[in-house]
């Protein structure tokens, strides 16, 4: 990790640790997704994860704008922002170690409910291609929500604020792809709403269909927003 | 040290900083000094690149605050007033992150916090949260982040707010003590910590550079006047016409005969240099016997209040 990356990426980390608000977000997530998933499994009765992955979205829409709520409005809050930002880190190394540690946040909370398709493999055969597709989905589309969750944060100094705005926004930019949208529309808008709709993507990939597209599509969403962060912390001087 | 030349700031419609221009030598403690939101914070943050300034220029240890905003930054210790802190870690990693960041190599880092905290007196809340720690230890905490990777320049925003007497004395101290190395600035409202601390003193009111000096250059800067209080028994044309005689005497009042046949007189002069001397020595000549020779100085205080509140024309800077 580049320079001063990497202290702002483990104080991050750390910084969810510190506080029983990480175990209580990953069990709500783990708990909620869980539920979701296995209330309607037991009714099909076919070791298919594809539910699990539709699920998803839905939960991530919540857990992913909790879990960047805090990282700018805080340091805003408490005025630590004028330390972090006078000691010798760039802008773009402070919002790159944040971004990061809420990623990796992601990622574990990810990586413990492989329990869930670990479990549904106990009972049947699912499609590996599909779980594989899926997790890949769901990090690169958790990346891109957090990207935006972080952004938002820069701009508020209330968590509460950040986190409903973020809510709002990735919403808006995810059903921007969906049918019941794009029925909506002008034929010629139809293939411009779906490719930009943050949801889209995701479905192709989780159906265990990966494209490069796809991943390029989620990496430019995260850097757009990772540049419009940098820029939003520049404004203040 | 710092070179501030012609820097202004604004917020909307409201002028911060108005084309202030100071430099700050090495080894200098520097006090900042002016009422609530006369500018002090707005020039700290620009000293220590969390602002940029409109116009003008600032170089702090040779670099310039916009274009080598990284090197100022890296050989700078700041204290924001209120010492913020990150709430959610102990005092002991919390060091340890500002070390790393500071780019301390990791070999030195336990060397440098456990100098900290022997110099800033942290001993006893090693293993707390930063977030429950009193107002005076957080201050100190404070302090032991800004010393950490021993910069050249200390920037402390109203280092002794909210503390309680005895701790605003330590903190002095402490100050007083790292300052002897060092360039310090300093801001305050607080008079007393100015003439306790400081080498050189600015003045700044409503975004405005209103007078800089030391303490006894201001005093001559603000009175631009001097008066002695006098008491002598002897003629009094005679006394009078003595004392209007001397070099730089402006005025003599003389009070009339009081108490023991003592006159009271109060002499005015552009210059209190040796005027006291002189005084007494005229006593000697003329065989008057004098009773009583005092100097009135400004306060540091007087001249503070002359100072800001003055309206624009009538200030006399320099």
């Amino acid at each position: 990790m580049m320079g001063n990356t990497r202290p702002i990426f483990k104080r991050e980390l750390a910084g969810y640790f510190n506080s029983p608000i990480a175990y209580i977000f990953i069990t709500v997530f783990l708990g909620l997704s869980s539920w979701l998933f296995f209330k309607g499994f037991f009714v099909v009765g076919e070791a298919s994860l594809r539910m699990f992955f539709g699920i998803l979205p839905w939960v991530f829409l919540f857990f992913v704008p909790a879990i960047t709520m805090r990282l700018w409005a805080e340091e805003r809050k408490v005025g630590t922002m004028e330390l972090l930002m006078t000691f010798p880190v760039t802008d773009a190394e402070a919002v790159l170690g944040k971004y990061l540690a809420s990623l990796a946040f992601l990622a574990l909370s990810l990586a413990l409910s492989l329990v869930i398709p670990a479990f549904v493999a106990l009972l049947g055969n699912p499609d590996t291609g599909q779980i594989v597709g899926g997790y890949l989905g769901g990090l690169l589309m958790g990346g891109a929500f957090l990207a935006i969750g972080l952004f938002i944060s820069s701009l508020t100094e209330n968590q509460i604020v950040a986190f409903i705005i973020s809510v709002v926004v990735i919403f808006g930019l995810f059903i921007l792809g969906e049918d019941f949208v794009l029925f909506g529309l002008p034929d010629r808008l139809v293939p411009v709403f779906s490719y930009v709709g943050l949801g889209g993507h995701y479905d192709s990939i989780s159906r265990g269909v990966i494209d490069s597209r796809d991943i390029i599509y989620y990496l430019s969403v995260i850097v757009f927003f990772l540049y419009l962060n940098v820029k939003s912390i520049e404004v203040r001087k | 040290m710092i070179e501030v030349r012609h820097i202004s700031k604004r917020f909307g419609a409201t002028v911060a900083v108005d084309d202030v221009s100071f430099e700050v030598r090495k080894g200098e403690v520097l006090g900042f000094l002016g009422p609530n939101g006369a500018g002090k914070t707005t020039t700290m943050r620009i000293l220590t690149c969390y602002l940029m300034p409109d116009s003008g220029a600032a170089r702090v240890a040779g670099y310039d605050v916009v274009d080598d905003s990284l090197e100022v930054r890296r050989r700078v210790g700041y204290l924001p007033e209120n010492a913020p802190l990150y709430q959610d870690m102990d005092v002991v990693s919390y060091l340890e992150f500002v070390a790393e960041v500071r780019g301390i190599p990791p070999g030195e880092r336990l060397r440098r916090i456990k100098n900290m905290v022997e110099v800033c007196g942290l001993g006893s809340v090693i293993g707390r949260g930063v977030g429950e720690l009193s107002k005076g230890y957080k201050q100190r905490v404070g302090l032991a982040q800004t010393l950490i990777h021993d910069p050249e320049i200390l920037v402390l925003d109203e280092p002794t707010t909210g503390l309680d007497p005895s701790q605003i004395i330590e903190i002095r101290e402490l100050i007083k003590e790292i300052g002897k190395e060092r360039t310090v600035i300093l801001s305050t409202h607080i008079l007393p910590e100015v003439e306790a601390t400081c080498s050189r003193v600015i003045i700044i009111n409503e975004g405005s550079l209103v007078a800089s000096g030391t303490p006894e250059e201001l005093d001559s800067a603000a009175g631009g006047e001097h008066t002695i209080h006098v008491s002598i028994k002897g003629d009094e044309a005679t006394v009078k016409a003595v004392l209007s005689g001397m070099a730089g005497v402006r005025s003599v009042d003389g009070a009339g005969a009081g108490d023991g046949g003592f006159t009271r007189y109060t002499v005015k002069a552009a210059d209190g240099g040796d005027l006291g001397e002189k005084i007494f020595r005229a006593a000697v000549d003329n065989g008057w016997t004098l009773n009583e020779l005092r100097r009135e100085t400004l306060s540091l205080e007087d001249i503070f209040l002359r100072l800001t509140t003055l309206e624009p024309g009538e200030r006399s800077v320099e």
